[in-house]
């Protein structure tokens, strides 16, 4: 099969990039080191090529009807224009399709990014809910995706930004504001303050170029992944999909069960799974000897065996961390175990979530 | 393209031996193998005084993407690890032939190093498996 290339894959290539195949996609692991790069972010500010993510509008006289019947989370909560919303996708027994996020672009349009290795699913999947109400779902293939982060990020960005968008500076977290052709969201996937920039394909490059001219460095998916994890940030696949609910997934916060006249894909399984008591949880898991935890790594606990689903060192920690889904009677407990190579070896548990905006959310080991 | 120098042997598990003046053999891993594994973050030698079978997995090192396995090119007793590499595991990535060593050996049976690859066979092993 041959892969999809991004607008931005020569430019990889000039940079030295380490390219994988991702979802179908040719893209960027790492530029030379992942350390290195994952570090620029919490740091300076760095950059990435996102743009194998999709773009879909939903736009037409029952499109709010529409979403609130296809996603657990309400966007009914958007009350001000470019106001985004993190949501779940979920399936009639209440597993997780997709998690995306969802914005409201005045009157009846909306616009939701979904992530590339289900885009072609989800997408099929709106449209055949779409059938049933007056509305129509249009992926956006062609913008390109482009995520700026880090605590310089908002500053080396903006003069970068078409004139008329940059008032982006004053954009609260999770807000966007846009003009005919590119899109400026105050968003991220990285625990930093920062843009996540649409733009036509076409101007890719020469945005891509002008951000490294301003010294922001290229960050591979490697990064990305670890720079996720630090933040407490779920990836699709990996710590939660069609098997699991986001009740045992961290994500019970993004359900919106208050409106009870709502109806929506999945509700009736989340209800039945929340009054029969949740089984297993997700929480975080810090190992603070030497070794590191990885996707897979058996936690043993008193009440059964729970499993890593993403772990790995923590660079701006220089430890080992991880999110664990373990057995509900197990998650409050103030240590646990994770099998490494035949060892035992005591793991602090915690809230998932252990760096944001460059400082460290849990408790480090003195010295 | 990564380097293997000319004076070392090698394994098909990409560890590189050298043999010192005083008859022991120093053991790391390649430019090759640290260029896979992406920066190191803890290395797992095997203790002095420990004796080792040629081929038995006798050390770890994890980097952020993973753990592998390092396996004992020779029989023989570990009589030293490189300390340096508790606090800065990086030095593998920097220098894997010179201040990246993990472990010093004395060979059970010297003649066992003929059994290894040279630098070309190991280049040519290299090529064969990307």
């Amino acid at each position: 099969m041959t892969l999809k290339k991004t607008p931005l894959h020569a430019a990889h290539e000039r940079a030295g990039a380490k390219l994988v195949d991702f979802a179908g996609w040719e893209m960027p692991l790492h530029y030379g080191s992942q350390m290195e790069e994952h570090k620029k972010v919490r740091a300076g500010a760095g950059m990435f090529d996102v743009s194998h993510m999709r773009v879909v509008d939903i736009r037409g006289p029952q499109a709010q009807a529409f979403l609130r019947y296809l996603l657990a989370n309400d966007v009914a909560k958007l009350k001000t224009e470019g106001r985004a919303l993190y949501s779940c996708m979920l399936n009639e027994r209440g597993g997780v399709i997709d998690d995306l996020i969802i914005y409201w672009l005045g009157g009846d349009a909306y616009r939701a990014v979904v992530n590339a290795g289900t885009a072609d699913s989800d997408i099929a999947h709106m449209q055949t809910v779409a059938q049933d109400f007056d509305v129509s779902v249009e992926p956006r293939p062609e913008f390109a995706l482009i995520a700026v982060q880090g605590p310089q990020a908002v500053d080396k960005t903006l003069p970068l930004l078409p004139e008329d968008l940059r008032s982006a500076g004053e954009l609260k977290p999770f807000s966007a504001l846009w003009n005919d052709e590119w899109f400026v969201a105050r968003t991220g996937y990285t625990g930093e303050d920062g843009f996540e920039v649409m733009l036509p394909a076409a101007e890719a490059e020469g945005f891509w170029q002008a951000l490294l001219d301003a010294g922001v460095d290229p960050i591979g998916l490697g990064a990305r992944d670890t720079l996720r994890l630090e933040a407490g940030m779920n990836l699709y696949g990996t710590d939660m999909d069609t098997e699991t609910s986001p009740l045992t997934a961290n994500l019970g916060w993004t359900v919106a069960l208050k409106d009870a006249g709502r109806d929506f894909i999945g509700r009736a399984a989340v209800e039945r799974e929340k009054a029969a008591g949740v089984q297993q949880r997700l929480v975080g898991v810090v190992l603070e000897g030497r070794g590191v935890l990885r996707g897979g790594t058996r936690i043993v606990t008193d009440a059964g065996d729970g499993v890593v689903t993403s772990g790995s060192f923590a660079p701006s920690l220089g430890m080992s961390v991880g999110f664990a889904r373990v057995p509900a009677a197990a998650a409050d407990a103030e240590r646990l175990e994770a099998e490494i190579r035949g060892k035992h070896l005591p793991v602090r548990v915690v809230r998932p979530g252990f760096v944001r905006n460059g400082e460290p959310l849990i408790e480090l080991p003195s010295g | 393209m990564s380097e293997a120098p000319k004076d070392l042997k090698y394994t098909r598990s990409h560890e590189w031996v050298r043999t010192e003046d005083d008859g022991t053999v120093t053991i790391g891993i390649t430019d090759h193998a640290q260029e896979l594994l992406g920066d190191l973050v803890f290395v797992e030698a095997p203790e002095a005084g420990s004796s080792l079978e040629a081929g038995t997995a006798c050390a770890t090192v994890e980097s952020v993407k993973a753990a592998s396995d390092i396996y004992a090119p020779i029989g023989g007793e570990v009589t030293e690890t490189n300390a340096e590499l508790e606090d800065s595991p990086e030095k593998v990535n920097e220098s894997p032939f010179e201040d990246g060593w993990l472990f010093r050996m004395k060979p059970a049976n010297a003649a066992d190093l003929d059994a290894l690859m040279d630098a070309d066979a190991y280049a040519a092993h290299v090529e064969a498996e990307s």
